[in-house]
């Protein structure tokens, strides 16, 4: 597989980005999702955002299983 | 950690198991082709909680596990020339080779440094402009895309000194491998949730539609998994296998179409030898004719020696799913977590180090 | 190139006119004390009663990290190691290998780190050795140190002593020195907001025998962390553990940087922490005294000892399930699958 976690960008400069993870933060890479704003949410793999986080698919997702599990 | 945490919830975790041991009718056999979730699966004692009628296989999602011994020992042999640096995330140190580890390569005196990202490879590289930086590629589709990034990023700067060792492989052909074989019997597959992030889940229509087998891309957290568990069941059940993304948050069905035009930029596919599957068609990748002078295989000439396989070592069959760990006579007496024979003993994500510790701790609670 | 007075040299440690002066200009009028102005070949002096001993090397790298440095690590290791004993250090020795042209305004850091430790855990350092190597036989600086301590009457702790019932006490948060270290080590890039917790714990035990002088085991888990120290005493004494991971600190950061680098904290070193056995009865007033203390502050009873499965300590994960803590075994390499 393939370690990626959550990251919030702080900051955009070309394809370079600050992100950061619970106050942990690094240069990361937006070759990949130039799309990025500040303030999203990235999925961070080897430095590099592999994705954009969708946060209402997030939500619904939650919710969803809400949901799914209300008569359990 | 946002996105992590509300995913770990224990209460909706207890209920949503309430309901796969309610809806699990018959036995079902599903594989996590992800190590990853090989990984999370073990961390969170996930099998504890299934009905015994789920039956967990673990696949050949580990890039490390896969990476064959002639691979590794090119890798070895690269890091012993003059002048070489050879960048390697750190996965890669402690696995056995035919002869040897990139780790008694480096005990030995080579110049091996263990990085995070292809972008520290490539800062090696403006760092040390009279040596060579050979980043060892390895990785499925998460990860080439970034090495990809990263070869346009030393192309766009004129560096010279940078090469890439591209062993990455692609799940999709693989698991099409595993299936045609027609070794393992599958009901449902929980799909990679990073890979899929960057290639969607469009590619594993095959599974569902030529071979009748339930998908479902499934992220890292408890509730991730134990969702696509129960999407798969109910595919299952309805007897309409699809691919279903129980990981919409990262994961949309045509992925990261970015990625993937950077990805087909620089490598094309190749055949590539998988441990223990051998080689299959379209599984690898390649850099193109175009990117040729950021490729190891064009720069430098080694020569290893023939690959030989540790004796005995069922490394291979377990990959395929068709031993289990507990099958192989080097198990837990020869071949343990301080002394591994092969790589599924050493990858976090191995399955014979992931049994090592389920097995021990049964062995545990039972006393 | 700056001057050479700036840097140590080969003479420095020939034994002639340099090694007198960085010994008697450096190093002797900041640790000074009686015992070791007098500057003979050893160190004399008197003490009676139970004695512990240790001795540890240090050759951390880099040798400044954030949170401490090389001088702070060597005295905090060894008073440390006796004070798992249950022993009040006392009397120290410092010896120090250092790489020819490492700078001397950096020893003159270190040797005041060193100082400023022995201060905060009341220890005299009484003799001490200075070698120099040359260039590239040593990484700047290797610090060997040696300890003894005295063990008060009544006191008996030992790694065999856990038994079934007892309860486990962890001081704080884990795994905030192994990454700091390795955050300034590897070419990682990240930027962690996490200090070393490197810290001389000698009066944080004194306080904790205070509470009860029925404290069975004591151990520092520092390399290969929490998991590896608390299956070095569930072998040591023949007994099972069983912990529990909600109840294990852990700073966000540290969770954080594991999540990214794909380590698992429990492995991950930790050089201002104390693992502590003790009867459930005692359990509750010395986690309230160890609480007190600004090294104790976030002290939580993490598990217990059991009968079953001696030698194997297995977690209560979050969701309930359980999940067996083995040793370490290997570096800890950060991965990305």
């Amino acid at each position: 597989m393939c370690l990626a976690i959550p990251a919030k960008v702080l900051s955009i400069e070309g394809y370079q980005a600050e992100a950061e993870i619970a106050g942990v933060t690094r240069q990361i890479s937006l070759r990949l999702t130039p799309e990025v704003k500040v303030g999203d949410w990235v999925l961070l793999h080897t430095g590099y955002a592999i994705n954009v986080i969708d946060e209402d698919a997030a939500k619904e997702t939650l919710k969803l299983l809400e949901e799914m599990c209300e008569v359990y | 950690m946002k996105f992590i945490d509300e995913y770990c919830n224990v209460e909706l975790s207890q209920r949503l198991v309430e309901r796969i041991r309610h809806k699990s009718a018959r036995e079902v056999r599903l594989m996590e082709f992800c190590g990853g979730h090989t990984h999370a699966i073990l961390r969170y004692g996930i099998r504890q909680l299934l009905p015994p009628t789920v039956e967990m296989l673990s696949g050949p999602g580990c890039p490390v596990c896969v990476t064959a011994n002639a691979d590794l020992d090119k890798a070895i042999a690269l890091s012993g020339l003059p002048g070489v640096i050879l960048a390697s995330f750190g996965d890669m140190l402690r696995i056995p080779g035919s002869y040897s580890s990139l780790q008694k390569a480096k005990a030995e005196g080579a110049d091996i440094r263990i990085v995070y990202s292809a972008m520290d490879a490539l800062r090696l590289a403006r760092e040390n402009p009279h040596r060579s930086i050979i980043f060892l590629g390895i990785g499925f589709e998460a990860t080439a895309p970034t090495i990809a990034a990263s070869i346009l990023e030393a192309e766009g700067e004129r560096i010279d000194n940078y090469y890439v060792f591209s062993i990455h492989k692609l799940c999709p052909p693989v698991i099409r491998a595993l299936l045609q074989s027609g070794e393992v019997k599958l009901d449902g597959i929980v799909c990679p949730g990073h890979v899929s992030a960057i290639i969607g889940s469009q590619p594993y229509e095959f599974i569902a539609k030529e071979y009748g087998i339930a998908c479902a891309v499934a992220g890292f957290e408890p509730l991730d998994i134990l969702l696509s568990i129960d999407m798969l069941l109910a595919q299952i059940e309805s007897g309409k296998p699809e691919v279903e993304i129980a990981y919409r948050r990262g994961v949309r069905p045509e992925g990261n179409l970015r990625a993937q035009e950077i990805m087909g930029q620089v490598f094309e596919t190749c055949p590539a030898t998988w441990r223990g599957i051998g080689e299959v068609p379209q599984s690898g990748l390649r850099l193109r004719q175009e990117y040729q002078r950021f490729d190891t295989e064009k720069a430098f000439y080694v020569d290893p020696g023939p690959p030989r396989e540790a004796r005995g070592c069922l490394c291979g069959d377990i990959l395929r799913g068709v031993k289990w760990p507990s099958d192989c006579r080097l198990f837990g007496q020869v071949c343990t977590p301080e002394h591994p024979v092969g790589p599924c003993m050493v990858s976090s994500e191995g399955s014979c180090a992931a049994y090592y510790q389920y097995q021990s701790h049964e062995a545990a609670l039972s006393k | 190139m700056k001057s050479t007075e700036d840097r140590i040299l080969l003479a420095h440690g020939s034994g002639g006119r340099l090694s007198h002066e960085l010994v008697q200009k450096s190093l002797v009028p900041s640790w000074s004390n009686p015992v070791l102005n007098r500057l003979d070949d050893a160190a004399v002096f008197k003490l009676s009663g139970r004695l512990a001993f240790t001795t540890d090397s240090y050759v951390v790298s880099p040798i400044f990290f954030p949170g401490g440095d090389i001088g702070k690590l060597s005295i905090c290791g060894t008073v440390n190691d006796l004070a798992m004993c249950g022993a009040q250090p006392l009397y120290f020795s410092v010896a120090l290998i250092i790489e020819e042209g490492f700078r001397l305004a950096e020893l003159e850091r270190i040797v005041t780190s060193i100082k400023e430790a022995t201060e905060e855990a009341g220890v005299e350092i009484v003799t001490g050795d200075t070698k120099v190597v040359p260039r590239g036989s040593a990484d700047k600086l290797f610090i060997n140190t040696a300890g003894v301590g005295l063990i008060p009457e009544g006191v008996d702790i030992s790694g065999s002593n856990a038994r079934p019932g007892d309860k486990i006490l962890l001081s704080g948060t884990i795994g905030e020195h192994g990454l700091a270290v390795m955050s300034q080590r590897e070419s990682l890039e990240f930027k962690i907001p996490i200090q070393s917790d490197c810290a001389p714990l000698n009066k944080l035990v004194v306080d904790m025998l205070a509470a009860s002088p029925e404290i069975h085991c004591l151990r520092d888990p520092t390399r290969g962390g929490l998991a590896t120290t608390l299956n070095e005493l569930a072998t040591q004494s023949k007994v099972g553990m069983r912990i529990d991971e909600e109840n294990i600190p852990l700073q966000e950061a540290v969770r954080a940087t594991c999540e990214l680098l794909g380590f698992d904290p429990l492995y991950v070193a930790n050089e201002g922490k104390l693992v502590a056995i003790l009867p459930p009865t005692d359990a509750e007033r010395v986690l309230n005294q160890m609480r007190q203390n600004c090294y104790g502050r976030e002290g939580a009873i993490i598990g217990e000892v059991v009968e079953q499965h001696p030698g194997r300590v297995v977690m209560r994960t979050r969701l309930g399930t359980s999940r067996l803590i083995d040793m370490l075994s290997g570096d800890l390499l950060p991965r990305i699958c």
